[in-house]
Parts: C-alpha cells; structure tokens; sequence
C-alpha cells in the first residue's frame, strides 16, 4: 500500500454503468494483417466500494448484442463455433480484488465465457468523482484485458492460402465506463 | 426425442444410407429416428426462388430439420468434399439465417466410403458447413472405410462398429436435451 497522498480506494458508493455512455468493445487480428473490432452492446456494470475500503467490480453482458456490419458474420459469431449465444447468452465478469493507486486502476478478477471461467486481470484508469448535470456524481473507468479466446472454447478458424489462419486467437478487451452513483 | 437421419447419398443401395439405418437400430431407447426422404426433389438453390412460400421441397426440408431434435448426417465423399446435392439442401436450410433450423441444431456427422479413410475429408467439409450455418456440431465421429466389406450376410455390422456407433449417438443425445443446457 502506498503512503503517498493519491487516493487508494475506490469512492465508497455503488456506481452504476450509464449505458448511454458506457462502451464494451473487443478487438481481434484478422487476416494477419487488419485488426477488427467488435462490440458488445447490452451490458451493466457495477462497481461498489465499502467504507472499509474494499471494492468489487461486476459486470454482465448479453451475447445477443454483439453485432457487426454483416449479418451473415453476426449469426456466425452467435452460432455455437463462437459465443454460442443459446447456451451461454451471458459474458460475466466478477473482481476479486481491486487496487486503486491515484488514477491507476488494477482489477484481478474471473471471466466467465461461453460457459468456461477463468482468472483475468484487468488495468486501466479511475477517474472522479465528479459532479453530473443532474448533481450525481459520476467516475470514469477505463478498463483492458487481454483473452486466449480458444481457452474459453472459440474455436473457429480458417487457415488463408498464403499461411496463417483469418481470426488471431488473443483477443483484446476494452470498457469505457461512465458510472454514476446510485 | 428426435433424431433425423440425412444420408447425402442418392442412390437405392448407399453405404451411407445403409449406415444411418444401422445407427438407428443402436439408439438409446425411447429416441425416434426419423430418415430423410426427399433430397433428391430439392431445387438448385437460386436466391430468385428464395421466399415465401418456399418451393415445396424446400419447405419439406425446413420442416425435416426442424422437427428433429438432432441430426444425423452421413456423407459420401466427391472429389474430395461432400455431394453437391447435400450441400445445396443445407444452403436452402441454412436461410434465412434469423430462423433456419439448423441454427443451434445438434448435429453428428459420420461417413461411409469404399476407399480406406471412410470420407474424412468430405466430413471435415460437412463440419465447416455446418458450424457456418450455425449448427452445433458433436465432437465424436465415425469413418467406415472399406464400407463394401463391413455388412454381414443380414446386412449388419460388426460390434466394434456397432459400438462406436453407440457412443457417438449418446454423445448426440445427450448433446441435444435441453435439460443439459448450461446456464
């Protein structure tokens, strides 16, 4: 722990993504070469931190929101070679600790995708509180993590014909969280 | 409990066909099974005749699918990949995506072949299709090579065979029931 005057908790309240101005959002190598990316619409997020300083960060989303430009390839991403989105419809992710020092933002936690669950750290900023139009108060979080996507049982692939496979397998997550205070 | 066999073979004397029948007599009690008729009738798929009502054979073909609970295909192997007029049905039954009864369908996969390998490659075709229509695709598989020297004299096959048979299709029922859906 640090003796320096930056804040190292989380403000004590539960905080609540605002969806409007909150974002989840993926990004993975395709054909080699491009990056993709991905989002995933519908989720919530809540952070909440006790007076004694400890926190918790949950966050829920719906696999069904995961769109992209063609449809052919958003029914093939919620197909069972992906996300399996009858199966499993939602992504979860649930801290263990988390630790504040300034602005910087360290969460270990556990991920749990298509039905497979695993450790996961997460890092990223904190930022706030401050005052909303409508005098709540809100924080900003800004939060990345890095997957194996076949660890959690997507698969899919297709080798190209000049060497390498279409989809990379390290996917990069990213959420850019507005929260207000409940 | 429904299972659908698809034989992607034509012809009245098809190991293929010969095999799903033989899989239907090694299915665990209390599961219907069901052999497609009628693949032979499906249009060429042309996106002009893509619409409601569907061409009747067509139509035929969406109701098969979706009135199974899982389903067992049996492929030959052309050149490599799977009969062409297999894959035409799964393209007619893989539209429109949003209501396709292949999207989320359990499906097993097996082959029989004259050659040695048992149409591997042509199910590693059928996969691919399958997982891009959206279907949920078993593990286990079956390749029986040699398919012309594996039927006894009343036409069954031997126990080993019987036996692999009998795992895959456990494996695809119990794939298929609901009640093993995981939250």
């Amino acid at each position: 722990m640090t003796t320096a005057e930056q804040t190292t908790v989380v403000p004590t309240g539960t905080w609540n993504s605002d969806p409007v101005h909150s974002s989840f959002g993926f990004s993975v190598k395709h054909m080699v070469v491009a990056t993709f990316r991905g989002s995933l619409t519908d989720f919530d997020a809540t952070l909440t931190a006790a007076e004694d300083g400890t926190a918790r960060l949950e966050a829920t989303g719906r696999v069904a929101s995961v769109v992209t430009a063609d449809d052919n390839l958003t029914g093939h991403i919620q197909s069972p070679d992906f996300f399996d989105a009858e199966r499993h419809p939602e992504v979860r992710y649930v801290s263990s600790a988390i630790a504040v020092d300034g602005e910087s933002l360290v969460v270990q936690g556990e991920l749990t995708l298509k039905g497979v669950t695993k450790p996961l750290e997460l890092r990223g900023t904190i930022v706030g509180p401050a005052a909303g139009f409508d005098e709540g108060l809100k924080l900003g979080v800004e939060l990345e993590g890095v997957i194996d996507r076949t660890a959690y049982g997507l698969n899919w692939n297709a080798p190209l014909p000049t060497g390498g496979f279409a989809v990379g397998n390290e996917v990069k997550l990213s959420a850019h969280l507005e929260l207000g205070k409940a | 409990m429904v299972v659908l066999g698809i034989s992607g073979s034509l012809r009245a004397d098809s190991h293929n066909t010969r095999l799903l029948r033989a899989a239907a007599r090694e299915l665990p009690e209390g599961v219907e099974f069901r052999l497609l008729d009628g693949l032979r009738d499906v249009p060429p798929y042309d996106e002009d005749d893509d619409r409601d009502p569907a061409p009747a054979a067509v139509a035929r073909l969406r109701e098969a699918i979706a009135g199974a609970d899982a389903l067992l295909i049996s492929t030959p192997e052309y050149n490599s990949s799977i009969p062409g007029q297999l894959k035409n049905a799964l393209d007619w039954a893989s539209r429109p995506r949003e209501t396709s009864p292949l999207r989320f369908k359990t499906v097993a996969v097996i082959g029989a072949s004259t050659g040695a390998f048992g149409a591997v490659w042509a199910q590693a075709e059928l996969r691919k299709v399958l997982g891009a229509s959206g279907a949920r695709v078993v593990e286990g598989d079956l390749a029986l090579g040699h398919a012309h020297q594996k039927w006894d004299e009343g036409g069954l096959l031997d126990d080993d065979v019987r036996g692999q048979l009998r795992d895959l299709l456990s494996q695809l029922v119990a794939e298929a029931r609901p009640a093993d859906i995981a939250a």
